[in-house]
């Protein structure tokens, strides 16, 4: 039953010759890329003698073995066209400026509750969501408004949600950490650890149930965003064990941002290198460079055709960095300065404006009022959020149930969601 | 892990060999023209899945050993020869995984029939089924709906220890957005299990494992496949006007022997068989209170914050000044269930609690 690999430009296997002791003796099987850093490396600032004794400890064969993006130099061949690149830059420029935006307006006291801020990592967000059809599915975690925008949600909705408005994509029910939008397939942001991997494994597995039983033509696909902390969460393996199994149509998608709130994923992962995962369940594991939306986009691409061309799942790490605390509650304190200061040098959205403008497919003034677009954008959001009316009282009762008589029958024998007073909120429930 | 899958398949084996007889009685209740039919509760199950599938495309099946092992208590049997394995899947033992997966579909709008094995496991997958499926309409503002039955026994077997026997009831039905159903009879499995199949919530579908071979008569309406019986909604299984008894389950089958004895003593009680553990059909329950003035609770889970608390709670609120005497509340003893069958029996509420508790009630007895 288990999937044979697929050839595929993002796998090569390697079958092991030899006898057992041989096998052991082999290192693990990588191919860097020139000019990236792997996550265990770009870790060992901080813990380079117990990483390095830790990885020879465990050095395991491995019988797949990913190429990791291959680098393409400057060429006549570009990575994007002008359009593409200039959409990716707005969605990027919208994710940060939200963001930044959502800091001020939680300090300001117009959002509450939990809030945990993208910045830094929208080259993940841009580089997936971007190549994604409206009728494809996202599924994302309690870092979620990001993932909500680049799948099409307008600033206003989120902004709205946030502020807990009835124009909110959610009439103001969801929060920060439930973002959901039926138009938009984005089923949800989940707020707890691994909870949307299944959901996600779920969608995808209804896309192929849509093609294989009921005979419509889908191809739809399902992106699951979740970071390097779930990848030492049972539903993960769960997930990826089923998906490779069923064949699903799925992407699993680690944003490896390296910190669970303040737990290093060193301290907290036995092999720290999450894609190696994927072709222990007979998929194809990818490393990327998360801060490059386009390293990201060309790993996408391939990720997704081949989900597409129902060829089953692939599990993609994205090394990235959060540029914030884990929320707006996180003072940030564990964090190396130095690790910070080093990423920050890597900012997604100033290497893309490079590349952008050293390719010649933008300028300077372009860039600059396709921002002037977006602060303006968000400070709409912001102004009619602000305007917006707070849900009604009649609101509390509504949405328990697709069907409201799962409220049940009143004191007078009907249902009590035919009470006229119900939908005032007084009904006694 | 190995203990528990060889318990497992125990199961099924006794289940498979109590099937032998069972299959007779269904074969029977199928081939009679007239007079009273039968039909076993794991034959009404069986038969409401399968006519939902071939009614749906979108209803399917998924959980461990539902398809080539036809069921650990056989209720899916023959559903993979009819419908195939992609409407009956067999899922790897991960609860967690495979319920999560079910919730999915179900946003995408399929319609899973998830079972466990038994609602012990449900535990281990009770994240998904609160936080994924009954939350999600209204934290979606009714954008996403969550069509799924989750289904399985649930509550005490016999001799299988603290861990295999318990009930979900109040569990479950303390949480907004879900439904929760509990039959007793053929006629009850068929027609809520139809109810939740096609209900667009998610609904929590609590069977007995010691009821499936138990046979029910059956109406020629109820096997009829447009069949169906109203979420929410109590059965007045016996009428009476002394006593009210309120139970679900198994704990019917008891409270209307309880009944006949009592008859016996002169007693007239009135059962009434929940059906719906959520919502609770609170009128039903305060109309028969004021009638008989006396109210007897019976349920197999632990006592604090149940089904019967729950139901007093009710009967205290809403007609108080009707009561003659003090509520009686029957419910498992507050101890994890013990093997040893003695202690077993003793833990669970028996056929003359009830009669005592009734007696005590209308002042027969001390």
């Amino acid at each position: 039953m288990a999937t044979a690999f697929s050839p595929s430009n993002l796998t090569a296997t390697v079958p092991l010759h030899g006898s057992q002791e041989n096998r052991l003796l082999l290192p693990i099987r990588l191919a860097p890329p020139s000019s990236f850093l792997g996550s265990t490396r770009s870790l060992s600032i901080t813990s380079s003698r117990r990483l390095n004794h830790s990885n020879a400890a465990r050095r395991s064969p491995v019988v797949a073995v990913q190429e990791v993006v291959k680098e393409k130099k400057a060429t006549n061949s570009l990575l994007i066209t002008k359009e593409e690149g200039l959409v990716l830059y707005e969605d990027m420029i919208l994710g940060r400026s939200f963001e930044d935006m959502c800091a001020q307006m939680y300090y300001r006291g117009k959002m509450f509750g939990f809030v945990h801020l993208y910045n830094g990592q929208e080259a993940v967000s841009t580089g997936f969501i971007k190549l994604l059809t409206q009728s494809d599915s996202v599924v994302s975690t309690y870092r979620d408004h990001v993932h909500a925008l680049s799948k099409g949600v307008s600033a206003r909705a989120v902004m709205s949600e946030l502020f807990g408005k009835v124009t909110g994509c959610c009439r103001g029910q969801g929060g920060s950490m439930h973002m959901f939008s039926k138009e938009h397939n984005m089923l949800g942001g989940f707020a707890f650890i691994g909870e949307g991997i299944p959901v996600a494994t779920g969608a995808a597995f209804t896309s192929k149930y849509k093609r294989d039983v009921l005979k419509q033509n889908c191809d739809d696909v399902t992106v699951a965003f979740f970071g390097d902390g779930t990848c030492n969460n049972g539903q993960f393996y769960e997930c990826l064990n089923m998906a490779a199994l069923y064949k699903l149509p799925i992407i699993f998608v680690v944003e490896n941002n390296l910190w669970a709130i303040g737990m290093s994923h060193l301290r907290a992962t036995s092999d720290p290198e999450i894609w190696k995962k994927g072709p222990a369940f007979g998929m194809p594991g990818v490393h990327v460079d998360g801060m490059d939306v386009l390293k990201v986009r060309q790993v996408a691409k391939e990720a997704v055709t081949r989900a597409r061309r129902g060829e089953g799942p692939t599990l993609v790490e994205c090394e990235t960095y959060r540029f914030r605390g884990h929320s707006l509650a996180d003072p940030d304190e564990l964090r190396d300065a130095a690790e910070k200061a080093k990423y920050a040098a890597r900012d997604p959205i100033t290497q893309l404006k490079k590349y952008l403008i050293e390719n010649k497919l933008a300028n300077e003034g372009e860039l600059k009022s396709i921002e002037k677009k977006i602060d303006e954008l968000v400070e709409e959001a912001v102004e009619f959020a602000d305007a917006s009316p707070q849900p009604g009282r009649s609101q509390l009762l509504e949405n328990v149930f697709a069907d409201p008589k799962g409220f049940g029958i009143g004191p007078d024998g009907r249902y009590r969601c035919e009470d006229p007073k119900f939908t005032e909120g007084t009904a006694q429930v | 892990m190995w203990g528990i899958m060889r318990q497992r398949a125990v199961d099924g084996g006794l289940a498979a060999s109590s099937l032998r007889r069972t299959r007779s009685a269904l074969v029977s209740a199928r081939s009679y023209a007239a007079g009273s039919k039968e039909m076993t509760v794991r034959d009404a199950l069986n038969s409401a899945i399968d006519e939902e599938m071939s009614a749906d495309p979108k209803v399917f099946v998924m959980g461990e050993e539902v398809g080539q092992y036809q069921g650990a208590y056989k209720i899916t049997k023959g559903l993979l020869e009819k419908y195939g394995p992609e409407r009956v899947y067999d899922t790897p033992i991960t609860e967690a995984g495979f319920t999560g997966i079910g919730v999915g579909a179900a946003y995408a709008g399929l319609k899973p029939v998830v079972e466990f094995m038994t609602f012990n496991f449900s535990m281990q997958a009770i994240d998904h089924i609160i936080n994924s499926a009954a939350k999600s309409n209204y934290m979606s503002a009714g954008q996403i709906n969550v069509p799924i039955v989750f289904r399985g026994p649930n509550g005490a077997a016999a001799g299988v220890g603290a861990q295999h026997s318990q009930c979900y009831a109040a569990w479950y039905a303390s949480v907004p957005g879900l439904k929760v159903l509990a039959p007793y009879s053929a006629e009850d499995a068929r027609g809520l299990l139809k109810a939740a199949i096609r209900d667009p919530d998610p609904v929590v579908f609590l069977e007995n494992e010691l009821l499936y071979g138990e046979s029910f008569p059956i109406s020629e309406e109820a096997l009829d496949s447009s069949f169906c019986l109203p979420i929410g909604k109590a059965k007045i299984e016996r009428e009476g006007k002394d006593v009210t008894i309120v139970t679900f389950s198994k704990m019917v089958g008891f409270a209307l022997k309880a009944a006949e004895k009592l008859a016996e003593e002169g007693i007239s009680a009135e059962v009434i068989n929940l059906r719906s553990i959520r919502p609770l059909d609170r009128a039903t329950i305060n109309a028969s209170v004021r009638k008989t003035s006396r109210l007897v609770t019976v349920e197999e889970g632990f006592p604090q914050h149940g089904v019967c608390a729950e139901i007093c709670a009710s009967v205290v609120e809403e007609s108080f000044s009707y009561l003659d005497a003090p509520v009686e509340r029957i419910a498992g003893a507050d101890v994890p269930m013990p093997y040893a069958a003695n202690l077993e029996r003793l833990a669970l509420p028996q056929v003359e609690d009830i009669v005592r508790a009734a007696k005590r009630a209308c002042y027969r007895s001390k």
